[in-house]
């Protein structure tokens, strides 16, 4: 089997999974008490939010790679990464909003994690324009390398930003020293949600990989 | 490391000594501040903002725009008759490079800021003379955090096409930490509340310098490999 299929049959399998993260959401998961059912996209949200993050720490990761070893692949890889976070990116910026609305009172907040999460996002757009801007395929790869380095690094600067700046964001509620927040349920399926989530991710990076390979080989 | 600091600082005299001789850049660079400045006092309705509400943002928003335009020359200027091929196959360490740039950079855009400074005073009436010394340490260190990762991005775009554009759609990203750090501090600063206040923010602040300086310098070796 080709890679582009593998990458199609996980895709396939990702958006069951996704449509059992709806189920599981709305029918088996207790809705919360203050917001009502608008926290339900919490589930998507915050798992296409992981998804980004992902996208973004494997191109800061693809990025050393490649300048360690000057090996295409990597090089490659991130660029799919890339686009893969880009979309993931754009389901967090809209999912957000959408539930900001009914809970906040507003779409949009220059809160900080949704102002960096935002420049993240330009980040994503920065890399892709200097890829398509620049040429010469190893200039290409060694610049988007380094700008692919520097956003890593620019990560967890937003973090810390979140503590520092006046924020209505929710504080963390699974990964933090103490134990999670979330109630049981809740947990579970946004679990389910971050696999889905990541599962989808393989398969969107395995099937653009393969377009990007045979890409190389004509070009 | 002493031979790495001296021929960065050749370098940076270099590209001084060419700013100073022909100063179209600088003194471009020092209209455009005040340029921005007096449009902010035009953007903003005086009866409805009380200017200390603004003024650090007027103040960092003219800085972070001036830099930024400032930084595309810095490599642009070695574009003609392949100097910079000269430069990089001149026998000094390419990370001696990187600093003299950089510090051609923080000189560049320093004097445009020491300029800048007293001329957003005059316009908005802000008494900086009391707080100038923890104001001038805070725009220092902020300036070296975003002029670090300029230069390198600015070697970065150099041949690519539109460059001037390119730089600060990659760079602002990199801006935002800097430029909430530094206008956190600076509004404090105005209202005179003590420094401890902020003190999560001068660690961020110098721990972005430290960070992004070393990274640049450690990255444009590559950057620039041919």
């Amino acid at each position: 089997m080709t890679l582009r299929s593998k990458g199609r049959w996980i895709t396939w399998f990702g958006l069951l999974l996704l449509a059992g993260v709806y189920v599981r959401a709305i029918a088996f998961t207790p809705v919360e008490a203050s917001q009502g059912g608008a926290q339900k996209i919490f589930y998507l949200h915050v798992p296409a939010a992981w998804s980004t993050m992902l996208a973004m720490g494997l191109v800061g990761l693809a990025s050393i790679l490649y300048l360690l070893m000057k090996d295409d692949r990597f090089d490659r890889f991130a660029a799919c990464s890339a686009e893969v976070g880009t979309a993931f990116a754009c389901v967090m910026l809209t999912t957000g909003p959408l539930w900001a609305r009914p809970v906040w009172g507003t779409w949009w907040t220059w809160d900080a994690r949704l102002t960096l999460t935002l420049f993240l996002f330009f980040i994503f757009l920065g890399y892709q324009l200097l890829r398509g801007a620049v040429a010469e395929p190893g200039a290409r790869a060694r610049y988007s390398a380094v700008l692919g380095i520097f956003g890593l690094v620019l990560l967890p600067f937003i973090h810390l930003s979140v503590y520092l700046f006046r924020t209505l964001h929710p504080q963390p509620i699974v990964l933090k020293p103490s134990a999670p927040s979330l109630p049981g349920a809740m947990l579970v399926t946004l679990l389910y949600g971050f696999a889905t989530f990541t599962v989808l991710y393989v398969g969107f990076v395995m099937q653009r990989y393969a377009i990007a390979t045979e890409d190389a080989h004509v070009g | 490391m002493g031979e790495l600091l001296r021929d960065a600082w050749v370098v940076a005299r270099k590209d001084l000594a060419l700013e100073l001789r022909t100063r179209v850049g600088l003194i471009s660079a020092v209209v455009f501040t005040a340029l921005v400045l007096t449009v902010f006092n035009f953007g903003r309705d005086p009866t409805a903002v009380g200017v200390l509400d603004l003024a650090p943002s007027i103040l960092w928003v003219t800085f972070t725009f001036a830099g930024m335009l400032s930084l595309n020359r810095a490599f642009q200027l070695e574009l003609e008759n392949q100097a910079l091929e000269g430069l990089l196959i001149s026998p000094i360490d390419r990370r001696s490079l990187y600093l003299g740039k950089l510090a051609a950079n923080l000189v560049f855009v320093g004097l445009v800021e020491a300029v800048g400074l007293p001329l957003f005073a005059l316009f908005f009436n802000v008494p900086v003379w009391d707080i100038l010394a923890p104001l001038a340490a805070v725009i220092a260190v902020a300036t070296i955090g975003f002029v670090a990762v300029g230069t390198l991005f600015s070697a970065l775009v150099i041949r690519v096409r539109f460059a001037e554009l390119m730089l600060p759609v990659l760079l602002l990203p990199f801006l935002i930490p800097p430029l909430v750090g530094a206008v956190q501090v600076t509004s404090r600063l105005f209202s005179h509340r003590p420094l401890s206040e902020v003190e999560g923010w001068l660690k961020l602040l110098l721990a972005y310098d430290l960070v992004f300086v070393s990274l640049a310098s450690l990255l444009f070796p590559t950057t620039v490999d041919e």
